[in-house]
């Protein structure tokens, strides 16, 4: 089997989201060294704050203030920080109930090792030097051994100056795709100039590009067949807009071209005639560019366009 | 009267590290053919197809749609995608039946981890405003869990070896699991949980065939009849749940119908050692009960497959009489969050 193909892929998606009263007040508070909890029903202070009661389900607004000390409910070694993580030297993840508050806020804690950590043990938050209203806003923990520092429990308007009312998450991650037996098969024949598809063992139907199976009869396809170079346009359009980083002038024609001998039509730009005289079942042949991996185009061979009898179930 | 619907086939891929040279649907169509052959029947004659997988191992968008290719979908069929593990997807199909729309489900879950980081996909299922921006992974999550056990006096690293061990060396009969037999306990990754304590990081498939009432019977000699099935969830936040209980589990198990009888077999869906802990506990499986017989997520752990392979495994131990009455659970989310529980019975002999 000759070598599959593998190349990276880099998936990256900043994601813009709003937030509701609660999370707008506790997020800006952060902005401003305020941490903020809200109250449920039966009394109990949520930190991090949500808009419904999580057993309940009521929707809770009861903002309190609450405080940048607390106690470590449990936690977790980290000896290798990952990329985005608080922290780039080793830390605990830890669960932190805030004094004031009833339940845990995860974020990084900053010791020097293990042994420095213990599930009981005394922290407070060491705030980011530069804060947007983000939870990134807190660096991370840090071992105290102070008092309780005031103000705990104190009821909050949640009104801040210029409040957050959306962050952006950026994300990202990082993959080595292989598109697999079939479609390797294909791209590898590309590089040769040359198109193949796979041939449905039941039905006999040659699909390209192959994907590995026949969707008509939900089995494996494996004997290679090559197609073209020659095919019928089968259906088109015009394209009007310029699409970003693409150099092609407007307007340009993409269509469905079935090559020969394939069952299955493909797509491509038609270039070499005038836009407003392609047309169903003309005839067309790939144009490679020097080091191309698929075909810059297909341009008419010249020859009498197909009968549509010919195309009609490729459409 | 509720019908009867009973899972009457199932089939797995070798769970492996990497498998580059298939794309998801090169990958499943053997594991497809295989349920179908067990039962004789063909692709048009499925009344309804349910699968789930997520985009975020393949990095791409609709990706199940392209594994459709695998079932024969045109012309069209009734068809459903949950982007959770295949057991919701089995919970849906089992709906199905239950309506009396269909007399037959193709269940399938598959994903293919190895192309991603897995530790860091799995960051992207969490609460985007206070924890995703950290990116906390998975293991970091289930050592919270962990430290939180041991701290409670449930659990001690030694015990969470003998867990691991004892997946393994169940694993040893069991052809399909990436890891078998003796395996070393290791490093921590994240401390406490050691590389042992950890699943594989894996690719795999798996599919099961659902029938309803006297098509069961025709299609399978020995049918695992969902007795009772049910998921819940519990909040969201970690800070929230008591770490060392899975109430959701329990509240499934018990609206299953799981505690109404003793079951002789358990099939876990525990990626951590310290989560078997946790379910043991919830489910009150005591030590008669075959935990995990076939090395569960511990020996393979093909993500998006790995609850529907529970679900799997339970039943062809009732398929071959190795099993009268068997629980299966399925989880998802961090540290446990999600928890569907099945109970699957065989005819009395
Ligand atoms: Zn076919």
């Amino acid at each position: 089997m000759p070598e599959v193909l593998k190349a990276p892929l880099v998936v990256e998606f900043p994601f813009t989201r709003s937030l509701g009263p609660v999370q707008s007040a506790f997020l800006t508070g952060l902005r401003e060294r305020v941490v903020l909890g809200v109250r449920t029903g039966d009394g109990r202070t949520l930190v991090p704050p949500v808009e419904y009661d999580p057993v309940t389900a009521e929707e809770i607004r009861d903002l309190v203030e609450v405080a940048p000390t607390g106690t470590v409910t449990t936690w977790a070694w980290n000896h290798e920080p990952r990329r985005g993580q608080p922290l780039d030297t080793p830390f605990a993840w830890v669960l932190v109930r805030l004094d004031g508050a009833d339940t845990g806020l995860l974020h990084a804690l900053d010791a020097p090792g293990p042994d420095a950590v213990h599930t009981g043990m005394r922290v407070r938050i060491r705030w980011a030097g530069e804060r947007s209203g983000a939870i990134t806003d807190i660096a991370c923990f840090e071992p105290y051994d102070g008092d309780p520092s005031e103000p705990t429990g104190q009821g909050h308007d949640g009104r801040f100056e210029d409040m957050v009312t959306g962050i952006v998450a950026p994300a990202r991650l990082d993959y080595v795709y292989s598109p697999g037996r079939a479609q390797s098969a294909y791209i590898n024949a590309l590089a040769e100039q040359r198109t193949v598809g796979e041939r449905c063992p039941s039905c006999r139907k040659v699909y390209v590009p192959p994907r590995g199976a026949c969707p008509t009869c939900g089995v494996a396809t494996s004997e290679q067949v090559e197609v073209g170079p020659g095919g019928t346009v089968t259906t088109y359009c015009i394209v009007n807009i310029k699409a970003k980083n693409l150099d092609i002038e407007v307007p340009y024609v993409y269509a469905h071209i079935a090559l020969d001998g394939a069952d299955l039509a493909l797509h491509g730009r038609i270039g070499g005639i005038p836009y407003d005289q392609v047309r169903m079942g003309l005839r067309v042949e790939p144009v490679w560019t020097e080091g191309g991996r698929y075909p810059e185009h297909y341009r008419p061979t010249g020859e009498p366009d197909a009968d549509y009898e010919m195309y009609k179930e490729l459409l | 009267m509720t019908r009867e619907i009973a899972v009457v086939a199932f089939a797995q891929t070798d769970h492996r590290r990497t498998s580059d040279e298939h794309s998801e649907v090169e990958m499943l169509i053997p594991v497809l053919h295989d349920v179908l052959d067990q039962t004789g029947l063909k692709t048009s004659d499925i009344g309804f197809t349910c699968s789930g997988s997520t985009d975020y191992l393949a990095g791409r968008a609709f990706s199940f749609t392209m594994a459709l290719d695998g079932v024969g979908a045109w012309p069209p069929i009734s068809e459903s995608h949950v982007e959770m593990d295949g057991a919701w997807a089995l919970y849906e199909a089992w709906t199905k039946l239950l309506t009396g729309d269909a007399d037959t489900a193709l269940v399938y879950g598959y994903g293919k981890s190895s192309p991603g980081s897995v530790r860091d996909v799995l960051t992207r299922q969490l609460d985007p405003y206070y924890l995703a921006p950290l990116w906390p992974d998975s293991v970091a999550l289930a050592a919270l869990q962990a430290q939180a056990l041991i701290d409670a006096g449930e659990t001690d690293e030694p015990a969470l070896a003998g867990v691991a061990s004892r997946s393994r060396a169940s694993a040893s009969a069991n052809s399909h699991a990436q890891l078998r037999g003796s395996v070393a306990q290791g490093d921590y990754v994240v401390r406490p949980l050691r590389t042992g304590d950890c699943p594989p990081i894996g690719d795999g498939a798996a599919a099961v065939i659902l029938a309803a009432g006297e098509r069961a019977r025709e299609l399978c000699e020995r049918p695992a009849w969902i007795r009772g099935i049910d998921h819940r969830i519990e909040a969201h936040s970690l800070g929230v749940r008591d770490l060392t209980d899975s109430p959701s589990t329990r509240l499934a198990a018990e609206r299953a119908g799981a505690f109404e009888r003793p079951v002789d077999t358990a099939e876990l869906h525990a990626p951590f050692t310290s989560q078997e802990v946790v379910l043991r506990k919830s489910l009150r499986l005591g030590d008669e009960v075959s935990v995990n017989p076939s090395g569960g997520a511990l020996a393979a752990n093909p993500v998006m497959a790995t609850g529907l392979i529970r679900i799997g495994e339970a039943a062809a131990r009732i398929h071959r009489g190795e099993s009268d009455r068997a629980l299966a659970h399925a989880t998802s989310g961090p540290c446990l969050q999600q928890n569907l529980v099945a109970v699957l019975e065989g005819d009395a002999r």
